[in-house]
């Protein structure tokens, strides 16, 4: 499978010392290895910020029970929101994004290889600091401890008088770090899609996969920025002796909530949309055909990221707005429910008149597809503002986000593993661990977070480190913290399959899944250069072209 | 696979277009800047007005401001001079770029001046500080954070101006030296929004 | 945990629920009946018949929605009133439902409809073990079935949302009467400080409020602020969580419909010990809140016996933070004490109150509440009993 004009035949390469590996590691340009990077860095902190989910877990076992302290409870679910989304999910999402968008598109490299690196290590830093504080914050509690005002970190609980010593500090900077990394990225993926594609590649012939994260990058370019400028008041605040949220100067705690709300909500769309990415280029190849209705997809998209900027205060509706204003994020709330909804009908009738192939990552997918409609639903229900009066900061809302993060996003990166391992290290991961891996997890993680929507349905709030026996919580608990641990083991299978694939699994060769897309055109890992000569295409699926001469897609474009 | 083999030996990819050509990098990744830039300056500007007429105590801006009309002429011909500098050096004209880039850097110094000389009148001759009271926090900030972004372009513009005194900038550089020229523009329009914001609506 | 009486209470909790939610049904709805013309219904009788569908639907839903929880619940040993937002006893709380169990209906209508075609779709289009190798048909798409699945959707947002702003400003701008019982509510870290402007009364963490009848409403309206960090009030079965926010009142209210205590605690994460600043609400008739306000607005009850314990408390740092009316304990830090002894739980509900929990609490807080602001007073065994003998005074 390698004389083509477009890839090389495998090559020999002698033993490097492990020193020059390392260097060539450490100083990479390239963005398939800065690709790989993003994507171990993040999967070592999703062990962290799963090791911290379950001291949560096993705290709330049991009412009034004594695992771990107040102050260390708050901590760990201040780490392990702040590790998830911002040294997880987005590294994760830029990893694939790095090592996909460039050979997809028929180029070499990104626009900008050693921003490229530089906002790698920038963003990596973010994370070092963070952890860094368990050990550098002076805190009243003793010396050295984590952040433990929340992930949202809000006003005044950051303010120098209730966050005394350096532990919320250290949540800004590293924040600010991983932020202008996450803006560097974002820039260079924009200018490599629309300056380096490959001759014929015209935006309309652009995978979903490309377009999806343009906007994706478009978005982080307007949905960081206000969280980095509502850091530094913070820090103005702190160190400067500033009043952006000083109450008692006629400061406003209500207006860090709106930035970082302004942050926050196109923040979660952010994190979905390269999802969405996965799932549209994942679906068509296991259901053996193009993907439904391609222009709406991308104007779905489109306006999505547009919409979504209008929907912040939905977070903020038990705070005090006015009815008017209520009413308004109600409505922008459920509109945006609406493209995000359209495309679950694409996807269905992507696969409806198809042949589906239920290999592994089609599984996620399916699973993505059940889960995402269900978290799409309980959104819908606590956009209803006086509905979120009550689901609002209560176990409902942490059953919803974990529904779209886990249920979704994190269903959709194993599809996308299972589906690019691949094409990046040449080998194919194991069906059976795979298939062990998708049963266990679903199963764990429904009993998880199914479960998870009843005790906030009874009354109980978020962010508590124990709870009173007689509100009907206790047994509830216990199951969604046995699923949590479930969920553990099934991630351990992955961690394993993706280990022991590497040295035994089948070699894959350039194309293992019939697909149609430009990075099934090289080899498996592909080159350093990518493809021996650029490729020129003419339609939106160039493999299917080669493939079917006699049944162009460029025929019908 | 083997029809894929096939085709590809035989005629891998179509005939390639013949006027396949797009936009500059440069361009496009400073306007993706200078779009996160706008909203990061958008956010203090929002603070800003949110808390024109909130504070508890101390000077008010109608007490203590003065329009800073001749710093923001320098400030905004320099738009003008650089303009004509990335021109001149587009049609390979070296000598009146470096004058121009040279004028451009005069002038956003200047305008640095003038903040320096407006920022020490305000400390010492009315005590507003950034901690003094709201009005003080939210100016600082604002114009701070311009000033600091003025303070990183004069700097580019300084190490542009030694290679260009060193014969090394020529038309061939013209395209980034235009990227450069974009990023000023940039400061020049947001400090047109500040001076607005502090000096007409805010007073 | 699972009480002896369990399968029979169960029984008659789901009873009960479906029977409320039947006789919600039958009163108030279809009071007017179609009038016949010429023996022929004119055409709005297929509308009411709708409405009606619908209604019992939503009636149906009501009873076994809080029925499936109850069971939930009761599994646990839940009691008569507990935290389930599918029990309301108050007018918002009751609209809020209202509006929640439309809202559930057309997300699960959507849900059936959306995972039957999933489910249909994956067991119809499966790659079969023996096929003919070709590829299925390529569709790109189509203009009519993008087009419905676009404006459907559209239209359910048009009318929940219609539905939904008309609960928010029902709830919201709702006109306040004047005589309306008027609380104001500080929150601070990690107590609750309720004060009766019009009463003169302060107290501390448990509520009294009086039922309203909804013939004759008597609602009770709360001014929330904050005395540091961001609080919210949730007591679920009342109302929907309000947040207290420093330089920034909110108003909110609530009027019970049946008497009893209805328990809640703070929703917005103020610190470290925000799990246990739990709320009590005690919905008191007209004769027992009248009798509680005016127990309440007597200074402190005097008592020679315990006058060693009044001194312990005056010369320690007692009066830095607490308040006793009638002393010269004046501080406002923490709660008031003057009526100690009329709550039923101490720091917020973390402990019950009873003499030995006092004394723990006096003692070393940490073991009850740990990082509460209330200091362990390191007091000698002496001084701690006629400290605590003291306190037992304040009724």
């Amino acid at each position: 499978m390698s004389s083509n004009a477009i890839t090389v035949p495998g090559l020999q390469i002698d033993e490097k010392p492990w020193v020059d590996i390392l260097h060539e590691w450490v100083t990479t340009v390239d963005h398939k290895r800065l690709g790989v990077l993003y994507i171990g860095y993040a999967l070592l902190f999703l062990v962290v910020g799963g090791i911290e989910a379950i001291v949560i877990r096993i705290q709330l076992m049991f009412p009034h029970n004594d695992f771990v302290s107040p102050q260390v409870f708050n901590r760990m679910f201040t780490m392990h929101g702040t590790t998830m989304i911002f040294f997880v999910a987005m590294p994760i999402l830029f990893g694939f994004a790095n090592y996909l968008v460039p050979l997809m598109i028929g180029a070499r490299d990104m626009a900008f290889p050693r921003l490229n690196a530089f906002s790698f290590w920038l963003s990596a830093l973010g994370g070092l600091l963070l952890y860094f504080s368990l050990v550098g914050a002076n805190g009243l509690y003793g010396a050295g401890n984590a952040p433990d005002v929340g992930w949202w970190a809000y006003a005044p609980l950051t303010a120098r008088a209730f966050s005394p010593g350096h532990s919320s500090d250290y949540w800004t900077l590293s924040l600010l770090s991983s932020g202008f990394g996450s803006i560097g990225t974002a820039i260079n993926i924009i200018a490599t899609i629309l300056c380096m594609r490959c001759p014929g590649m015209k935006l309309s012939r652009m995978p979903l996969l490309v377009w999806l994260n343009l906007v994706m990058s478009g978005m982080v370019l307007i949905t960081i920025t206000p969280l980095s400028a509502a850091q530094i008041m913070l820090l103005v605040d702190r160190y400067l002796g500033g009043h952006f949220f000083d109450a008692q100067a006629g400061g406003s705690a209500v207006l860090w909530m709106h930035f970082f709300w302004i942050f926050g909500h196109p923040e979660v769309y952010v994190l979905i949309i390269p999802c969405f990415a996965f799932m549209s280029e994942i679906i068509p190849v296991f259901s053996r055909k193009p993907i439904f209705g391609y222009p709406v997809m991308v104007a779905a998209t489109v306006c999505i990221g547009f919409v979504s900027m209008s929907v912040w205060a939905h977070h903020m509706f038990t705070v005090g707005m006015n009815s008017y204003a209520n009413s308004f994020f109600t409505i922008t709330t459920m509109a945006v429910g609406v493209p995000t909804g359209i495309k679950i009908f694409n996807w269905l009738g992507t696969m409806w008149g198809g042949k589906i192939q239920f290999k592994t990552p089609m599984l996620f997918s399916i699973g993505f597809l059940f889960q995402f409609l269900i978290a799409g639903l309980t959104g819908i229900m606590m956009a209803c503002a006086p509905f979120d009066w009550q689901l609002g900061s209560s176990y409902f809302v942490v059953a919803h986000f974990h529904y779209v993060i886990v249920g979704g996003i994190l269903f959709a990166l194993f599809a996308a593993f299972y589906y690019w391992y691949p094409k990046i290290t040449g080998r194919m991961m194991s069906e059976t661990l795979g298939k062990w891996h998708f049963w266990l997890f679903l199963i764990a993680f429904h009993l998880t977070f199914d479960l998870m929507h009843i005790p906030g349905l009874l009354g109980m709030p978020r962010r508590i480190y124990t709870y009173e026996p007689g509100r009907g919580w206790g047994t509830l608990n216990l199951l969604v913290s046995i699923g949590a641990f479930i969920q553990a083991i099934a991630i351990l299978l992955f961690v394993a399959n993706l280990i022991i694939s590497y040295f035994k699994g089948d070699k894959a060769g350039n194309d293992p899944w019939d697909a149609w897309t430009l990075e099934w055109a090289t080899n498996s890992p592909p080159p350093a250069y990518n493809f021996a000569s650029i490729p020129v295409v003419a339609s939106r699926r160039p493999l299917w072209d080669l493939k079917h001469p006699e049944d162009p897609d460029s025929r019908y474009e | 696979m083997s029809a894929l083999a096939n085709s590809a030996l035989a005629n891998p990819f179509p005939e390639a277009p013949t006027n396949w050509s797009l936009p500059y990098r440069g361009t496009v990744a400073m306007a993706g800047l200078i779009i996160a830039e706008s909203a990061i300056f958008t956010i203090f500007v929002v603070a800003y007005l949110f808390y024109v007429g909130k504070s508890t105590t101390g000077p008010t801006p109608r007490e203590v401001l003065e329009t800073p009309i001749f710093y923001t002429i320098c400030l905004l011909s320099s738009s003008l001079t650089i303009h004509f500098a990335a021109k001149s050096l587009a049609r390979d004209r070296v000598g009146t770029f470096i004058g121009m880039w040279l004028l451009t850097i005069l002038l956003g110094g200047s305008f640095m001046y003038g903040t320096a000389q407006e920022w020490h009148r305000l400390i010492y001759e009315h005590g507003l500080t950034i901690s003094t009271n709201l009005f003080g926090t939210t100016y600082y900030s604002l114009v701070g954070l311009h000033a600091f972004h003025v303070t990183a372009g004069l700097i580019m513009l300084l190490i542009v101006a030694i290679f260009a005194l060193a014969g090394r900038v020529r038309v061939e550089q013209s395209r980034r030296v235009e990227v450069l020229a974009m990023y000023w523009h940039f400061v020049d329009a947001v400090w047109v929004v500040v001076f607005t914001v502090v000096y007409v609506l805010g007073r | 945990m699972v009480s002896r009486l369990l399968p029979s209470v169960i029984v008659a909790q789901f009873c009960r629920s479906i029977l409320k939610g039947i006789e919600d049904h039958m009163s108030g709805r279809n009071a007017n009946p179609v009038p016949e013309k010429d023996g022929l219904r004119p055409n709005s009788g297929r509308k009411q018949l709708k409405q009606r569908m619908k209604s019992a639907v939503g009636a149906v839903l009501r009873g076994v929605i809080p029925a499936l929880l109850s069971v939930a619940s009761f599994a646990a040993g839940e009691p008569a009133n507990g935290t389930n937002i599918f029990a309301p006893a108050s007018t918002p709380a009751k609209m809020v439902t209202n509006l929640s169990v439309f809202v559930l209906v057309i997300t699960g209508i959507i849900f059936v409809v959306v995972f039957t075609l999933l489910a249909y779709s994956i067991i119809k289009f499966r790659g079969r073990a023996v096929d003919d190798g070709r590829e299925p048909a390529q569709v790109y798409g189509s203009t009519q079935i993008e087009l419905a699945w676009t404006i459907i959707p559209v239209l359910i947002v048009v009318v929940l949302y219609l539905a939904t702003a008309r609960v928010i400003h029902a709830i919201q701008d709702a006109p306040e009467p004047m005589d309306a019982v008027q609380v104001t509510a500080i929150g601070h870290q990690y107590w609750w400080e309720f004060r009766y402007p019009k009463l003169g009364i302060v107290t501390a963490n448990e509520l009294h409020i009086p039922v309203s009848d909804p013939a004759n409403p008597n609602p009770t309206f709360l001014t929330l602020f904050s005395a540091d960090t961001d609080h919210s009030f949730w007591v679920p079965e009342l109302a929907g969580k309000t947040d207290l926010i420093p330089n920034h009142p909110n108003r909110m209210w609530m009027d019970p419909h049946r008497t009893g205590i209805f328990v809640g605690q703070c929703a917005q994460y103020c610190g470290v010990q925000h799990a246990k600043m739990l709320l009590r609400v005690s919905v008191d008739s007209p004769e027992d809140f009248a009798a509680w306000v005016h127990g309440q607005q007597q200074s402190a009850v005097q008592d020679a016996s315990v006058e060693a314990g009044r001194r312990v408390f005056e010369s320690t740092a007692c009066i830095n933070c607490h308040a006793v009316a009638g002393t010269n304990a004046n501080g406002r830090f923490g709660p008031d004490l003057t009526h100690l002894m009329s709550r039923a739980t101490i720091a917020s509900g973390a402990a019950p109150n009873t003499p030995e929990k006092l004394r723990l609490w006096i003692q070393d807080p940490n073991k009850i509440k740990p990082g509460s602001l209330m200091p362990a007073m390191q007091l000698s065994d002496a001084d701690m009993d006629a400290l605590v003998s003291y306190m037992e005074t304040l009724r």
